[in-house]
């Protein structure tokens, strides 16, 4: 096995070059992923808190489904549901034939939703857990709604939802694999090519197992740097 | 636009392969509470030679996706095979239905052993002194004080684990078990209605995962009944 290690390296017949763009391409689809689950968590986030019962319920429903279904079955949905609607609009202008949706898109947008769904609930907490005083002190300072949410309210909701943001972070590097399946050439798909046309699943597995925990280990880094600079100034007691 | 009869003929389809996801989610669930316990309890102590292994192979198993870890096991131990055979574990190995649940096993096992370290550490120390004084033995103070108090207090977490791998069971699919995600996925590719079939696979993970959350919570009843609720 360990002669084989040169599969790995950067020389002819080496895999080293394409598996660390698929790694790119692994951390590409999760940033805009997790970024595009911002928004929608953020839009459920706020529905779950609102007064009134539609967007409470939407949000909810939402929630509900997208955390407690496989994130494999949503992935299936928006891939195949997706093309359908696609091929549909595309035979409208005259288009013939089946036109699939491009698997990068479509490995944003789902984990995005999938995500969104994780994250609406890490705001929703960071929201209810910032002190009520705060409102009303910036009330008393005759600040308008906008520079209260800015000046006041989403500093400290960012500092609340770093932590639980981490965690989700991590959920969507590792749900990232799973796009694999739809053909999307990011790490988990590069190293089944690897380990197909060079016969060394092990090796080839082993390397892409390496490859996440190093992803992880490295954007924990970053996640635990924001997080104490967030709180920079705030006494634990 | 919905029609009830599409979904009358896909619903027995998708149930068909509800034993399997459970049988799945069963054994994991089981193999991996006592792999759990023992890395939990192992780690009681401060013997580096046990803890660093330990350690290891909790932050490997929750660093690294499941996916990975099924075609590691499945994919990667296959090319072992004369070394499998030889100690008489290829049977295993070479069937997608044990891989998977070795997998799913070893990677709750790394979860849920993180959230029964806690809750054993989590017993105030006074009871286990208390037990102690009361001449009862190491093993009698273990299974007698901290194991009830500590497998309490870890229960709200644990249903979140077995949700998990209820969820997690369905990426046995990719290694060609027909599960319910397995059906759905074929369902989707013979009729493109995606939304359909969606909502009666997703329906059925639903109701498996209420029910779960449902029992679980009246367990929690059952073993805390003097807490106000």
């Amino acid at each position: 096995m360990f002669d084989k290690l040169h599969l790995l390296g950067f020389g002819a017949g080496g895999w080293g070059a394409l598996l660390l763009e698929a790694a790119g391409v692994t951390l590409l689809l999760s940033v805009l992923g997790f970024a595009l689950g911002a928004v929608f968590g953020g839009l459920a986030a706020a529905g779950r808190l609102s007064g009134s019962r539609v967007p409470r319920g939407a949000a909810l429903a939402y929630g509900t489904v997208f955390r407690g279904v496989p994130d494999l079955l949503s992935i299936y949905l928006f891939y195949y549901g997706g093309s359908v609607a696609l091929t549909s609009i595309a035979h409208l202008f005259g288009a013939t034939g089946f036109v699939g949706l491009p698997t990068m898109v479509t490995g944003v947008v789902t984990i995005g939703f999938i995500s969104g769904a994780y994250q609406s609930e890490v705001y929703r907490g960071a929201y209810l857990a910032i002190d009520k005083g705060q409102f009303d002190a910036a009330k008393a300072l005759a600040l308008t709604r906008i520079q209260m949410l800015r000046l006041v309210i989403v500093p400290q909701l960012l500092r609340h939802a770093i932590p639980g943001l981490g965690n989700v972070w991590q959920l969507v590097l590792k749900d990232s694999a799973l796009i694999s399946v739809i053909g999307l050439v990011e790490l988990m798909r590069q190293a089944q090519i690897g380990a197909g046309s060079t016969r060394e699943p092990f090796l080839f597995y082993f390397a892409a197992a390496a490859l996440y925990f190093a992803i992880a280990g490295v954007t924990d880094l970053f996640f635990s740097r924001a997080e104490a600079n967030a709180s920079r100034g705030v006494v634990h007691r | 636009m919905i029609d009830p009869g599409f979904f009358l003929e896909i619903i027995p389809k998708l149930l068909a392969g509800l034993p399997l996801t459970l049988q799945l989610c069963t054994l994991s669930v089981l193999f991996g509470f006592v792999l759990a316990l023992a890395l939990a309890l192992a780690q009681q102590g401060n013997n580096r030679f046990v803890l660093w292994p330990i350690r290891t192979f909790v932050s490997v198993f929750r660093g690294t996706p499941l996916l990975v870890q099924i075609f590691l096991i499945y994919y990667g131990l296959g090319q072992f095979r004369p070394n499998l055979q030889a100690i008489g574990l290829w049977w295993m190995f070479r069937e997608p239905y044990w891989c998977a649940i070795i997998a799913l096993t070893l990677n709750t096992a790394a979860y849920s052993s993180e959230i029964l370290r806690g809750a054993i550490r989590n017993v105030p120390r006074g009871l286990s002194e208390a037990s102690l004084a009361l001449g009862l033995t190491r093993v009698q103070t273990l299974r007698l004080v901290v194991l009830p108090l500590a497998l309490r207090q870890a229960l709200p977490a644990y249903s979140n684990e077995i949700i998990l791998i209820v969820k997690g069971t369905s990426l046995a699919s990719i290694i060609t078990l027909t599960e319910v995600t397995g059906i759905a996925q074929d369902l989707i590719a013979q009729t493109y209605r995606a939304m359909e079939v969606f909502v009666a696979a997703g329906a059925i993970y639903l109701l498996l995962n209420f029910l779960i959350v449902r029992a679980l919570q009246l367990l929690e009843v059952r073993l805390t009944p003097y807490r106000k609720r």
